[in-house]
Formats: structure tokens, C-alpha cells, sequence
């Protein structure tokens, strides 16, 4: 497996499902890690187990949260090379059809997953061009979910918002692409998750993926989009 | 000059005067500043994402309300950052003018400043009742998450609302490192460093420190600009080398640009990359070894920008660009147009 020594990551929804395993495995595999999460006895408890990671305590989907997340962010890795905007709302659940779903209810969906990685791309925007420059490469990965490809009934609120995330992606990508800063929008396949589950109640999870292997799938194509590995 | 009063980093009115190289002064619309970039001309600026460095609360000795302005640090190390060198205001807040603001409680070694979430020991009081050196309880990690919940940025009282750190981070803000923000880096955004590409030019960029412009004090003033840490990344270095084989400008963004890359400077005129700490005041008498123009805010005649200004125009043409500033109605201050001396 690739050793990531030296390479600085940000990771939002740090502490459970996809993101505690991405945490893990870019701990275990070297990586300065950062994570986000918005309970302070589960940022403190992943740190614990995880020494090394910085925990920062924040909300994505709250636009004042998001500088002091950054400078965090920044400032305890002195930089940054990879930002993976994780933390994703499903919305109210049992799911339901789109015009049964309050407009509320869409507008924290999307403050989620919308808002919050446009917000914090754009604060970190500085960071991980001058990575980029610096021939360190830049790489934003923001989380899809075949749910905003194909029209799921129930899933409207999630699926128009992962819809819009990716497009986005497509888009910074292709501005970016003369700073050198690449964007990626993955969609990791249905896991074995908490957020799944609450979705899919009495899903059998042998026939789900296990987020650590969705982590390890994603680092691969994370390692694949650096221009090569760095280390300090 | 007119204070610029409203947090609007690239006003569409802004303007720029441009001093060119046979010392003509031209008034332009400041988004035009890229038309006047040559193919192989090095754009370099501050990167530095500015600190929440103002941070109230309490001198625990006395119960008495204060204001911390955080003024400089020893190292950009991301884990130093329990020791900074601060500026105590007493009572108030920024709608009174630093000049205006009461002095602190007397403040002695070994006292305890409640800031927040923050606590902090006075170090050493640095020759001046408003100056000292302190010492922040905790890891680094603690230090940040305290700075982010805690601090804003430090305030102006010309301006007409509070500023959040979205106004002061610049569009190619990065590591925060910086108690003000490097402004003069307002005018860059996105479009327009596609524009410098469209142009053949070059863009890099350097870390560092911006300290605090002003403190309202003339005593405190006089050593201003504090000592400065920066880092100058091996890439810019090369960019730098390269600029003067192809013949090139080095066009630094703000004052801070001209102060790590002369410091940085060799004899000979090469660029070291790497950490260091700006030491020195430029003026009229420096030697300028690797910066051939600025793109700078507008200064007022007296403040230490304007002098480093003076390395790089004789003094007459400098007064005379500042009068047209005058007389042009031209905004200063951090939010405020710009000057492009080449």
C-alpha cells in the first residue's frame, strides 16, 4: 500500500462511516490528517484513537462555521493537498416523496451538501493551489451517490443535492484545471454505514460494502490524481 | 485621501495609478491592471490568510476588560503557536479609534489574560505599557480551536461594520499566518490570474506574516514593521531565476512581497527560498536586488509603507503621484484602490 507521509488532508464527516474509515486508513498509511465533525465527544474519542489526527469541531452546513473550520484546518497542517468533503445530510426519514418534503428540510439537505463543500472549497481554494504550485499537487474529492444520477423515488432531497454537488465538481474542475487543482466526484457504492441504514432500515449488511474498503478505493484514486507522492 | 469605509474587496469602481517606467502617471480602471503585464513578467504575492488576532477579555489581576491584538509570532510552524509578541488596548472597542483607546491595567510578568476559551501569561512587557510578549496555555490544537471560536479580526474604526474573516481573507489565502491581512492581494481573484496566464505572465506566491499596519500610538509606531517571519517556496525561487534570464519583472503584490523577497536576496541579486525572518525597514537608501515593481494599496506620506515605497520612486514623482491620488478622489486604506509603480 502507498505510504502518504507528509501529504496534509482534510476530511468533513471524520467520525463515522465513510469518513472515520478514511480517517483510519490515511492515519495508519501516514497522512497529516484533519477532521471535522460536529459532536465534540466523538471528534475528541476518534482523536483518541487515532493519535495524530487534529479533530476541529464545526458544522459544514453552518455558513459561520466555516472560516474558523478552515483556519483550522490550515493552520494545523500548515497547508493543505487534498480536501474530501464527506459529511452528507440524508434528510428526514423515513424517506419521502419530493412534494411531501418540507422546504426546510431540502434547504438543510442542501446547506449540507451543497453549501457546505462550496463554502469550504472556496476557503481552502488559496491553500490547495499553492500546493499545486508548488508541484505537491491539489485534489478536491467530493462524495456522489448514484442517488444524484438516477431518479430514485424517496430520494429527492439527497439525489438533487449529491446532482448538484457533481456538477459543481465537473465545473471547478474544469476552471481549475490551470492552477493545477483537480476535483473529483466519487461515488463510493452502498455501505455498510449509519446514514444507509437510516435510508434503507432491515438492509442486510452482508450484502453492503465496507467503508474501509470504499476509503481504500478512494485513496487509490486520490494517489492517481497527485502529479506523485509527496513527503516531508 | 478618503477612507474606504465599506468591506468590498474588489469594488467595481476601483481605480489604479500607475506610474510607468518613464515616470508618466496614468489613471486606469484597476480591473486594466493586467493589460499592463509584459509575457514573462513574475506576478509574485502573500498568500497568508489572516488570524482572528483580536481576542477580548479580562486581565484577572484587576477584573479589568481588555483587548489583545496579536502582533507577531516567532516561526510560521503550524505546532508554535503558545508565543506571540500582542498589543493591549483597555476598555472599548474598535468605534473608538486606536488613538483614543485607554492604555491596559499595568501589566507585569506572570499575569494571567482571560481571553475566552484562551488563557495566557504575560511574558515579558516589551518597553511599552501596551506591548508584551505572551504565552498561550495548552497544545497547539487547543491554541487554534480558542483563536477560531474566540477571535475576529483585528478592527478598523473607519469602517462602517464589523469584519468577518470572509472579508479579510484574501481569494489565495492560505496558511493564517497574517494579523492583518495583505490587501493589496484584494485585487487578485481567479479571473484575474487566468488573465495573467492568458498573458504569458507568471504568478507565484510567498508566506508571510503581515504584521499590524498601525497601533494608534506613535511611540509603538516608530518600531513598526515588527520582525516578520516568512517562507519563500522553492518554486517562486526558480520563478524568480527564471524571470531574469527571460528578462522578465518581478512585480511584487504589497509591501510584504518586497520585504521577504529583499530579505531573501543575495548580493548578487538570487532568492533564497525557505523560512526567515524579516528584519529590516526598506526606504529611500535600500538597494532593491530582486523586486523591479510594486502593485501596492495607496499610502499616506509618513507610514512605514509609503517609505518602502521610496526605494522604488524619487521622492518628487512619489508626491506627485500623491497629490493625483488627492485629487482624484483615490480610496485608501485595506479596502481602499491602488498604486502600480513599475
Amino acid at each position: 500500500m502507498t505510504d502518504f507521509s507528509g501529504l496534509r488532508v482534510a476530511i468533513t464527516g471524520g467520525t463515522s462511516g465513510l469518513g472515520l474509515a478514511l480517517v483510519r486508513e490515511l492515519v495508519s498509511r501516514g497522512a497529516r490528517v484533519a477532521f471535522v465533525a460536529r459532536t465534540r465527544e466523538r471528534v475528541e474519542q476518534v482523536m483518541r484513537d487515532n493519535p495524530g489526527a487534529h479533530g476541529i469541531v464545526g458544522d459544514v452546513s453552518a455558513k459561520h462555521d466555516i472560516y474558523p473550520i478552515a483556519m483550522q484546518i490550515t493552520g494545523e497542517l500548515g497547508g493543505l493537498d487534498v480536501l474530501i468533503n464527506n459529511a452528507s445530510e440524508l434528510g428526514p426519514t423515513p424517506l419521502r416523496m419530493l412534494s411531501d418534503t418540507e422546504c426546510e428540510d431540502l434547504e438543510h439537505v442542501f446547506a449540507t451538501n451543497v453549501f457546505g463543500p462550496f463554502r469550504l472549497a472556496k476557503a481552502l481554494m488559496g491553500a490547495l493551489s499553492a500546493s499545486a504550485r508548488e508541484g505537491r499537487g491539489a485534489v478536491v474529492l467530493n462524495v456522489f451517490s448514484d442517488a444524484g444520477a438516477s431518479a430514485y423515488p424517496g430520494w429527492g432531497a439527497y439525489g438533487s443535492s449529491k446532482a448538484a454537488l457533481h456538477q459543481m465538481s465537473r465545473i471547478w474542475h474544469e476552471e481549475h484545471a490551470g492552477e493545477g487543482v483537480r476535483f473529483l466526484s466519487l461515488d463510493p457504492g452502498d455501505m455498510d454505514t449509519p446514514m444507509y441504514h437510516a435510508a434503507i432500515p432491515g438492509a442486510d449488511p452482508s450484502t453492503l460494502k465496507r467503508p474501509a474498503q470504499a476509503a481504500h478505493e478512494f485513496l487509490e484514486a486520490i494517489e492517481q490524481a497527485l502529479p506523485q507522492m509527496v513527503t516531508d | 485621501m478618503i477612507a474606504a469605509d465599506v468591506a468590498v474587496q474588489r469594488p467595481p469602481d476601483a481605480k489604479l495609478l500607475i506610474v510607468d517606467s518613464q515616470r508618466h502617471i496614468i489613471h486606469v480602471p484597476r480591473t486594466a491592471f493586467v493589460e499592463f503585464l509584459r509575457p514573462n513578467d513574475l506576478v509574485i504575492a502573500n498568500d497568508a490568510a489572516t488570524l482572528p488576532a483580536s481576542l477580548t477579555g479580562v486581565h484577572e489581576q484587576t477584573g479589568k476588560s481588555i483587548e489583545v491584538r496579536l502582533a507577531g509570532r516567532p516561526s510560521l510552524d503550524p505546532m508554535d503557536v503558545s508565543r506571540f509578541s500582542a498589543i493591549v488596548f483597555g476598555e472599548g472597542d474598535f468605534h473608538i479609534r486606536t488613538e483614543d483607546r485607554p492604555l491596559p491595567p499595568l501589566l507585569q510578568s506572570g499575569d494571567t489574560l482571560v481571553l475566552g476559551p484562551l488563557h495566557a501569561t504575560v511574558e515579558k512587557v516589551l518597553g511599552h505599557p501596551r506591548l508584551l510578549s505572551l504565552h498561550f496555555t495548552g497544545t497547539a490544537d487547543e491554541i487554534w480551536a480558542g483563536l477560531a471560536s474566540h477571535g475576529h479580526p483585528i478592527q478598523y474604526s473607519h469602517m462602517q461594520t464589523s469584519l468577518e474573516l470572509w472579508d479579510v481573507w484574501t481569494r489565495i489565502a492560505g496558511p493564517p499566518v497574517a494579523f492583518e491581512p495583505p490587501s493589496a492581494s484584494f485585487i487578485l481573484d481567479w479571473q484575474v490570474l487566468a488573465a495573467i496566464r492568458e498573458h504569458k505572465a507568471r504568478f507565484a506566491t510567498i508566506t508571510h506574516a503581515a504584521g499590524i499596519s498601525s497601533t494608534g500610538d506613535d511611540d509603538l509606531d516608530r518600531l513598526l514593521p515588527f520582525d516578520e517571519p516568512y517562507r519563500i517556496p522553492e518554486t517562486t525561487a526558480r520563478a524568480v531565476e527564471l524571470t531574469r534570464k527571460l528578462r522578465g519583472r518581478v512585480i511584487a503584490v504589497g509591501t510584504t512581497v518586497v520585504r521577504a523577497l529583499e530579505d531573501a536576496a543575495t548580493e548578487d541579486g538570487h532568492l533564497r527560498s525557505g523560512e526567515g525572518v524579516a528584519k529590516g525597514r526598506i526606504g529611500p537608501a535600500t538597494r532593491l536586488r530582486v523586486v523591479d515593481a510594486i502593485l501596492s494599496g495607496t499610502h499616506e506620506s509618513g507610514t512605514s509603507h509609503y517609505e518602502l515605497l521610496r526605494a522604488f520612486l524619487e521622492d518628487s514623482t512619489l508626491e506627485e503621484a500623491t497629490h493625483e491620488l488627492i485629487e482624484h478622489g483615490y480610496k485608501t486604506h485595506e479596502f481602499g484602490d491602488s498604486v502600480l509603480i513599475l
